[in-house]
């Protein structure tokens, strides 16, 4: 039997110690097993994931190809889009900052409370996700000019607290915050989930209220969601344009952000400048979630 | 002193029913009794973890019942220890101290003489993800402690410990406890552990809590054997 073609099969190798004709007559025997190689499920992996990477990388190296320096110094130099850049930086830090500062709270009671009627508050929350942004805009501005006790939103902030919202910069920071919170409140909440609730309640019974159970014990350990969520909801804060452009409108050098450029210049035809403000967008992206996370990991340590 | 009167305890379909208990001052009581029978939400019931739906707890003979867990002056030790991911063990120590606004020295003493009590006093600095299991026993024991509570709960304290640190903690478990007349209630599924700690001997089974003769250990194997009607 030794030097039969069959023992050199691999599938059908038997155990040496048996003698393949009993093993057969008693027992079905099972064939030694080998799993083969993982090699071509790791390829096909690498290959779907790997296609996304490369349609990333190729349109970003298709924006570098079609400008030059010339084009992006020039644009850079363009008064109205030094405007755009800093009302762009600004803009986005005060609408995150907005963000997990409302976030905290809602993603928390989410986490914690069950009560009547969450379903509805959870269907509220993803409201602003699922809806087209355009209708986002158009709603804020409805909001501000529907008349209320004889006057309107609009009419009252401006009496009252003496500055425009609508067609200013404080409705570029509300259009954002309105999209980019709905974000930061589902990271926050998953956040406050993966945290074990028993060290907070261990913390009740050693003394603390509820908030300083919250201080002290839950919030030092959701430092990274709160990282995570701040980075989320300024990237969405940057690439928000449509109801800024129904809410804030468009105007050169009052309510003009960089997604805002890139629309204007893109309309008149300036496809060299729409592609050199495109790549300032994703070089501040870079730089922005680059130093957040960088002090994140500091935090963390 | 804790006393449970005709206590009834819901949570969804799970239902413990008419208990009445009474741990005095000063005792040992174990609780024993089947997985999922309810025993930690006796626990829970007793720190104000959980509410009771009736009848009245009574702590050290005050009527607890609707008290707040922060104002029962309860030292619990869940199973899971829940240890603080971001502090220290020094800062275990010092935690409920500093939220009762201790003073300094008071609290560096207090800190001192537990740890020593606790064979801690090397690890102070340390953070607890890199504590063995033993470790972290002591540390969430001295956490409960340190603001000298009356009542302390421990949640199967020692059953995740090999033996002979399980020999060593039940023996500084009944030493701390003699020496500071702590009224315990201490939940496990060892026999041994109940026959080397117990003063008195509870058991949940069927949603009942009733009190058994010590006597009845040693002739249990293990928790199953236990029955409503006595020993099988």
């Amino acid at each position: 039997m030794n030097g039969s073609p069959l023992m050199t099969d691999l599938k059908t190798v038997v155990p040496p110690s048996r003698s393949p004709d009993i093993a057969v007559g008693i027992v079905s025997p099972i064939r030694s097993h080998r799993a083969g190689s993982d090699v071509p499920f790791l390829v096909l992996m690498g290959g779907l994931g790997g296609s996304y990477l490369l349609l990333i990388v190729a349109m970003l190296a298709a924006d570098l190809a079609f400008t030059s320096l010339g084009d992006f110094a020039a644009a850079l130099h363009k008064p109205e889009i030094q405007f755009a850049v800093r009302l762009t930086l600004i803009s986005c830090t005060i609408s995150a900052l907005l963000s997990i500062w409302v976030a905290t709270p809602l993603g928390y009671l989410l986490s914690r409370f069950q009560f009547r009627g969450r379903w509805l508050i959870d269907t509220l929350i993803d409201v602003p996700v699922v809806l087209p942004p355009l209708v986002i805009g158009l709603s804020l501005l409805i909001l501000f000019h529907v008349p209320l006790g004889g006057g309107n939103l609009e009419q009252w902030f401006q009496q009252q607290l003496g500055f425009r919202i609508t067609y200013a910069q404080p409705a570029v920071i509300l259009a954002q915050f309105a999209v980019a919170c709905a974000f930061a409140v589902q990271t926050m909440r998953v956040t406050f989930d993966q945290i074990d609730p028993r060290s907070e309640q261990v913390a009740l019974t050693l003394g603390c209220r509820r908030s300083q159970a919250f201080l002290l014990i839950v919030l030092p350990q959701a430092w990274r969601g709160l990282i995570a969520a701040f980075t989320i909801a300024w990237a969405r804060s940057l690439g928000e344009f449509g109801p800024i452009l129904v809410f804030a409108g468009a105007t050169r050098m009052r309510t003009e952000v960089l997604s805002t450029t890139v629309f204007l210049e893109l309309s008149v035809g300036q496809l060299e400048a729409a592609v050199a403000v495109s790549l300032v967008m994703v070089l501040a992206a870079m730089v922005v979630l680059g130093i957040v996370r960088l002090l994140g990991a500091k935090v963390m340590r | 002193m804790i006393q449970f009167h005709d206590v009834t305890i819901r949570s969804g379909p799970f239902i413990l029913s008419n208990v009445d208990l009474a741990v005095p001052q000063g005792g040992y009581a174990v609780l024993m009794g089947g997985t999922g029978q309810g025993k930690t939400t006796i626990l829970e019931a007793i720190c104000g973890l959980r509410r009771v739906s009736s009848g009245r707890v009574v702590i050290c003979g005050v009527d607890m019942t609707d008290w707040k867990p922060a104002d029962r002056g309860i030292g619990y030790v869940p199973q899971d220890l829940a240890l603080f991911p971001t502090m220290t063990v020094r800062e275990h120590l010092e935690f409920a101290l500093r939220i009762r606004r201790v003073n300094r020295a008071t609290i560096l003493n207090r800190v001192s003489e537990l740890a020593q009590v606790l064979g801690i006093e090397s690890l102070l600095s340390r953070h607890t993800r890199h504590l063995s299991g033993g470790e972290a026993q002591r540390v969430a024991l001295g956490r409960a402690l340190a603001f000298q509570p009356q009542i302390l709960l421990l949640d199967e304290p020692l059953t995740a410990l090999d033996e002979a640190t399980r020999d060593r903690l039940c023996e500084l478990l009944r030493s701390i406890q003699r020496q500071s007349n702590l009224t315990t209630l201490h939940i496990t599924h060892s026999r041994t552990e109940a026959i080397a700690l117990a003063d008195l001997l509870f058991v949940v089974e069927s949603h009942q809590v009733t009190q058994r003769p010590l006597a009845e250990l040693e002739s249990i194997r293990s928790v199953s054997d236990i029955s409503p009607a006595g020993v099988r």
